[in-house]
């Protein structure tokens, strides 16, 4: 294969300082840099409601924030973290940035569709943060019907046409990869010699593109139901409030996929590297992905074990549930098994990686809990269920898209950063982690419900330790952005491979030029062809 | 006691089941999770990349072969005891769904952001609920504006409370003292104080309560004056001249309907003729019956339900 390492005077960062030139780039890698600084920024946005959260809940009495602007805070939080964040997070970052590098291509298949989607992003974010600046919304990020439709008198229409407008952003996405990774892969990259971030954002993509449009005709019936008084979801009118419980988690169930499932494919490049072992179970990885992602269309009424809908439906939706459980357990298994006979090495995208195993690990585990009908009666809508799902969503995909940041940081800037401080905010950030949702499951199983303000005295110990946990989470999520800023402008000159990683994206220049390659790559290996018993080429 | 509790009494006779399943789950989940987290540190100690730990791998073929088993081995284990764990909570979910046939009744409704309850005999609480100790008791419940949800810790159970339909809960107390209960569905501003508590008491306690907070009249004798205030008998009476079903005997029965279905006339059903009188107009009726929308409120149409209930039952008594 032949590697190129020719210096190349211009890089994609440097090929034009103009605003007007980033705004109007069609570029795969800069508009990755322009989603990468919208969601962090809407990333504190959500991050500084939780704190306030986590602030007010150290006192059984709700004594920083009144109850209504409790309420307005973590519908804020579940709001901006899920559609802002946590969805479009390692997509339209790192999936941006790195699908077209991935496969040898010089961009991806639609590049003016990609800029569209970032300015749908971007209106959409608007519009809720719009609502937010007017006054709040106080329906939580689930907008349960009737009270979102007829009884709440907060700004919900303006969030709820942000999020919306957003998914749209996320449908052009996923058609933008879905096509791009059919087309345009390199000469002797087959399906499976992709790597499994690729597969992963193939998996996601068909959630994206099949899943959004129910949430978006979810969206315009209330509109429908709002304006022209046609009965469909109040019960006054002849309609059923559960018809949007299944609708909205129709879509919100394969969402908590389209977060979890780019994180496995971050994390199985990193392993695979800093193992230096072909990922265990390659295929079966692969397979994996997609079958999540199928299944995971099956198992919505799992949010609605005691929401009254039929015994029977519950029993199938507890079943298909063990059964989407079964590739989620294997995958951590084969990543646990990559580091056998491996070379490893603990760099801090590394730290990372493994932490996303453990913490993916309980919020697995604990899932399973959730499955079981009997038990899930009393669980459902308690502290346990938060816990459980910011495992997933916070402890996996989050500390995932971290890992994911730190191992491409040097091919996206061309810097490198301290890897010491890196390796600390790791650390601190699993730690914090631990400490801010741990007692939560605990404090969940003694029934303490979600969306309470005040609380029961004796559930006071609890939250002061998850409130303390959280000021260690927040400095373990501030630590990066000191050091990863700091490193543009003084961290050393990244070469065009530090990792010695696999993978095209490693053979071009750091960061890349415009146009991806100087000449298109011909690929005649497996992926993750390391070798741990030589020794590692430097 | 010295530490707080790490779970909440086991206080009904669903409890104990429901916290073997968390038990068992919990002893899963920590072998899982500590193998798993072994693991880990041991191969990262043992391949670090400055030890000099033996690498040599078998042959492709070989290797492959042994891949293949211990991946079947590890996808078929988990899917024997996630499959035995379903069997186990499926089981103990029927059993908390399935009402016992002595089970009492007692009506709740939900509103923003308090809890009526109402017993058989008429006997009105909010936000508390006295029930006596081993007696199964079935809460027949609805919203009278957002879905709620009740939730006692408890006795684990919860069960959502829905408006424009009832939804039923049953529990066993089996000790005497104060339960904390929750609406665990967000309702709005006041969401965290819809709390009420259970207060579980020895029968002969309980009898002594209920005689001496006994209201007007039972709720099928509430029920009965509603009828008349209402209007309803000028059809559905004894001796209306109007062409309209009859009430005697009707609930629990199956109906005919126009369109060709059949439906069971169970209290959603008495509740939608009432306020939705046309989405079930039974067969050879004209749909002439007025909505009651707005002007009966959710505990005036149990009462209702309770006296439509009490002329199949007791025809002549319920009034008393």
């Amino acid at each position: 294969m032949s590697t190129v390492s020719v210096v190349h005077s211009d890089n994609y960062l440097t090929a034009d300082f103009r605003l007007w030139s980033w705004l109007t780039t069609r570029d795969h890698k800069r508009i990755a840099v322009l989603y990468t600084v919208s969601i962090t920024l809407l990333f504190f946005i959500g991050g500084a409601a939780a704190a306030l959260i986590r602030l007010n809940l150290l006192t059984p009495h709700s004594e920083l924030v009144s109850i209504e602007t409790y309420n307005k805070l973590f519908t804020m939080h579940g709001v901006i973290m899920v559609w802002f964040f946590l969805i479009p997070s390692i997509p339209t970052t790192l999936g941006n940035f790195l699908v077209p590098l991935m496969i040898g291509a010089r961009d991806l298949a639609f590049p003016r569709l990609n800029l569209l989607s970032w300015y749908l992003y971007v209106i959409g974010a608007l519009f809720t943060i719009e609502a937010l600046v007017a006054g709040g919304v106080d329906t939580g990020w689930t907008f349960y019907t009737p009270f979102s439709t007829l009884f709440s008198n907060t700004h919900v229409f303006a969030a709820v046409t942000g999020v919306f407008i957003a998914g749209f952003s996320s449908i052009l996405t996923g058609l933008n990869f879905i096509v791009t990774i059919h087309e345009m892969r390199a000469p002797g990259l087959t399906w499976f010699r992709l790597p499994l971030f690729i597969w992963a954002m193939y998996a996601t993509s068909l959630i994206l593109v099949l899943a959004t449009p129910v949430l978006a005709m979810t969206l315009v019936l209330i509109s429908l139901e709002h304006l022209f008084g046609i009965g469909v979801f109040d019960p006054g009118l002849g309609g059923d409030p559960l018809l949007f419980q299944h609708l909205f988690w129709f879509y919100s169930h394969p969402a908590v996929y389209i977060m979890i499932v780019p994180a496995m494919g971050v994390a199985s490049e990193i392993i695979g590297c800093f193992a230096r072992n072909r990922v265990f179970g390659y295929r079966f990885m692969a397979y994996a992905m997609l079958a999540i992602a199928a299944f995971g269309f099956l198992v919505w009424g799992h949010h609605m074990f005691v929401s009254g809908q039929s015994a029977y439906a519950g029993t199938v939706f507890s079943l298909l549930t063990f059964l989407v459980s079964v590739p989620s357990a294997v995958k951590v298994f084969n990543w646990t098994a990559t580091l056998y006979k491996g070379r490893i090495s603990l760099d801090a995208p590394m730290l990372y990686a493994l932490g996303f195993v453990g913490l993916f690990t309980i919020g697995g585990l604990t899932g399973l809990f959730l499955a079981s009908l009997g038990l899930d009666v009393h669980l459902h809508d308690t502290y346990f269920v938060v816990a459980h799902f910011h495992y997933i969503m916070v402890g996996g995909a989050v500390m995932a898209f971290f890992g994911g940041i730190h191992f491409w940081w040097p091919k996206i800037t061309g810097r490198m950063y301290s890897d010491a401080w890196a390796r600390i905010a790791a650390i601190v950030t699993f730690v914090g982690f631990n400490l801010t949702f741990f007692p939560q499951f605990i404090v969940g199983y003694l029934g303490m419900p979600r969306r309470y303000p005040e609380y029961p005295p004796e559930f006071q110990l609890w939250n002061v330790l998850s409130s303390m946990g959280a000021v260690i989470l927040a400095f373990g999520y501030a630590l990066p952005l000191l050091y990863l800023f700091r490193s543009l402008r003084q961290g050393p000159v990244a070469p065009s491979n530090p990792w010695n990683a696999k993978g095209l994206e490693w053979q071009t220049s750091s960061p890349p030029i415009p146009e991806n390659f100087l000449r298109t790559p011909v690929v005649s290996e497996e992926p993750y062809s390391y070798s741990s018993d030589g020794a590692s080429h430097e | 006691m010295d530490h707080p509790p790490l779970f909440p009494p086991p206080a009904s006779s669903l409890a104990e089941n429901i916290d073997n399943i968390y038990f068992v789950w919990l002893g899963l989940s920590a072998a899982i999770a500590i193998a798993i987290g072994a693991l880990i540190v041991l191969f990262t100690i043992r391949y670090h990349r400055h030890s000099h730990a033996d690498r040599t791998v078998a042959p492709e073929a070989v290797r492959e072969r042994s891949m293949h088993r211990i991946e079947i081995a590890w996808t078929l284990i988990p899917l024997g005891i996630f499959l035995a764990m379903f069997l186990w909570s499926t089981d103990a979910y029927y059993r908390s769904a399935t009402v016992p046939s002595d089970a009492v009744p007692v009506y709740v409704v939900g509103k923003q952001w308090m809890w009526h309850i109402e017993h058989q005999g008429g006997q009105r609480e909010i936000n508390e609920l006295h029930v006596p100790i081993g007696q199964p008791i079935e809460l027949v419940m609805t919203s009278q504006d957002v879905i709620h949800s009740f939730s006692i810790p408890g006795f684990r159970v919860k069960q959502d409370v829905l408006p424009g339909r009832y939804t039923t809960l049953w529990f066993k107390a089996t000790q005497p003292g104060d339960f904390r209960w929750f609406c665990t569905q967000y309702c709005g501003a006041a969401h965290s104080h819809m709390i009420g508590r259970v207060l579980v008491m020895e029968r002969a306690d309980f009898d002594r309560w209920l005689a001496a907070n006994s209201a007007a009249g039972s709720m099928a004798a509430m029920g009965a004056v509603r009828f008349r205030e209402f209007g309803c008998g000028d059809c559905h009476g004894r001796n209306a001249s109007v062409r309209a079903p009859r009430l005697e005997g009707l609930f629990g029965r199956s109906v005919l309907l126009q369109d060709g279905r059949t439906v069971i006339a169970d209290e959603r059903f008495i509740r939608d003729a009432v306020l939705l009188p046309n989405k079930d107009v039974p067969a050879g009726y004209e749909p002439t019956m007025p909505s009651f929308r707005g002007q009966i409120d959710e505990q005036q149409m149990l009462e209702i339900i309770e006296y439509v209930k009490s002329i199949e039952y007791v025809p002549q008594g319920a009034l008393q």
